[in-house]
């Protein structure tokens, strides 16, 4: 009988402190706001447009530039773990928004985002702007303002060479296909080889290396990722072209139109300068598709 | 406050992946304690190429991290031409990385059991292993049973390792829930709380065993 009044006890503050860290968090979610400047323009939409100062102000007194970007992605944000630099599209667009911002594209600071953290530490205020291969889709405009498209992606295919699969048609059940956790492509492959076994890993290296493993039959996302992959080693090839559409786009938080506006003027300001083909071409290694 | 309709919407994925992981944690459980149990005999035993055995393995086992095990089992056997299922990986790396743990925890149960026991038993005439069978080994699980509780509350929640090699495990759909809706803290709040109903009853469960064991003292 002791024992188990103890337990029923027990159970109860266990139940008690759960609820409290759950107060605690959503409290520290909203108290940020207070602490860096960058999220006090932002704590929340409302908030933002009540007053106060804006997120570009923000950025432009606190004299530097937070970019989340990709460390794992090759072409787009690879972190070098030689000279440990992260090197990539993705960096050179942020270098080019620091220094369009603050005159200088030293006045950026780099964060590393994976797909599934980006959109939790744009809404935490740890970063400005997210500059990581993010795919423009319906469902991330509920959550992100995004800015025009900055490139042209579409979901492909990347397999072994001398694999039996060469499209999206080939993909029947019992094919194993690997993603990464997260990603818009996940979802395509679900909807259009609904048959396959989705195997899902935390980021591009993981799911490479379990490619290579022989853990699936084929890797899909982004084209412009699967390019990077194939250039790291020759075994294997992107086949089958495009499948659908993924648009890149520059993320900031919900409710930061300046910040957004801002950063459509400087990609404009890009394209018009023929620098983007430029820095197309130096990463992904041919001029982009004109319509 | 806690998001409730994250649970409710995604009860379905959750209970998956609480299948998932409590299926995997049974099997690793009883593997870990088959495989753990005969190491530690082997340990103690006074056949000298078994204390090898049992203590090089112990010893290597133990003193690497939890990941680089299932990593052995999820990338490395296809090196020699044996793919396994990610579950399966995982579930075996699980079970051989804590049946080190155990090793220790009964061996050290097996030893703390006077010398005197042993001596008496042996010179009644039983043999080694009846020894061990009969006299040695009944009176050890009492002492093992508090800490082998530890070590299987351990690999319940190391079987969150799964979810890095994609096992279909608790902690794989708590991720993709926090990825298709973006909200994280509410999301991994409710995956701790399956992970307690696994955890608190084998907790309760092990503490009644204790308790009648005792009774016999």
């Amino acid at each position: 009988m002791r024992q188990r009044k103890w337990f029923v006890l027990g159970l109860a503050m266990l139940v008690l402190t759960v609820l409290t860290l759950a107060g605690c968090g959503k409290k520290e979610g909203n108290g940020a706001g207070g602490a860096s400047p960058s999220s006090s323009a932002s704590a929340s939409s409302s908030a933002a447009s009540a007053g106060g100062t804006s997120a570009l102000d923000a950025i432009k007194s606190r004299g530097k530039l937070i970019v989340g970007v990709k460390y794992d992605t090759r072409l787009f944000g690879l972190k070098d773990p030689a000279s440990g630099k992260v090197e990539g599209f993705d960096i050179d667009v942020a270098k080019g928004l620091a220094k369009e911002l603050l005159g200088d594209e030293s006045k950026l600071e780099l964060k590393e985002v994976t797909s599934k953290t980006r959109i939790p530490m744009l809404d935490n205020g740890d970063i400005d702007l997210i500059v990581a291969t993010m795919t423009i889709s319906e469902e991330r405009k509920k959550q992100v303002d995004f800015s025009d498209v900055y490139f042209k992606a579409g979901q492909s295919l990347l397999v072994k060479k001398g694999s039996p699969i060469k499209s999206i048609a080939d993909i029947k059940k019992g094919t194993k296909v690997i993603g990464v956790k997260g990603s818009t492509s996940v979802k395509n492959i679900a909807e259009k080889a609904p048959d396959a076994t989705v195997l899902e890993f935390d980021n591009y290296q993981d799911a490479f290396t379990a490619l290579k493993a022989g853990q699936g039959n084929v890797l899909t996302t982004d084209n412009a990722i699967l390019y990077g992959m194939a250039s790291q080693d020759s075994n294997y090839e992107v086949v089958g072209g495009t499948f659908t559409d993924e648009p890149y786009g520059i993320a900031a938080k919900k409710g930061n139109a300046d910040l957004v506006a801002f950063v459509n003027d400087y990609l404009k300001k890009l394209q018009d300068s023929g620098e983007y083909d430029k820095l197309y071409e130096k990463w992904i290694g041919e001029t982009p598709m004109k319509e | 406050m806690l998001d409730f309709t994250i649970l409710t919407d995604n009860f379905g994925t959750y209970l998956r992946g609480f299948g998932n992981t409590a299926y995997a944690s049974v099997l690793a459980l009883a593997g870990s304690f088959l495989l753990g149990t005969l190491l530690a005999v082997f340990r103690i035993t006074p056949v000298k190429p078994l204390q090898w055995i049992g203590t090089a393995y112990v010893e290597f086992v133990r003193n690497i991290p939890l990941l680089l095990v299932v990593y052995l089992f999820f990338l490395g056997l296809p090196s020699i031409g044996v793919v396994l299922s990610p579950f399966a990986c995982g579930t075996l790396g699980l079970a051989v990385y804590t049946a080190a743990f155990i090793a220790e925890a009964v061996r050290a149960g097996i030893l703390s059991v006077p010398k005197g026991q042993m001596e008496a038993a042996r010179s009644s005439g039983l043999s080694y292993g009846m020894t061990m069978r009969l006299v040695i080994l009944p009176q050890a699980v009492k002492i093992v049973i508090p800490p082998l509780n530890n070590q299987f509350i351990n690999l319940i929640k190391n079987s969150s390792i799964l979810s890095v090699i994609s096992g279909f495990d608790l902690m794989f759909y708590a991720d993709r829930i926090a990825s298709d809706t973006y909200v994280v803290f509410s999301t991994y709040i409710f995956a701790g709380l399956f992970y307690l109903l696994l955890t608190l009853p084998l907790s309760y469960a092990t503490g009644w065993l204790e308790r009648r064991l005792a009774r016999h003292d």
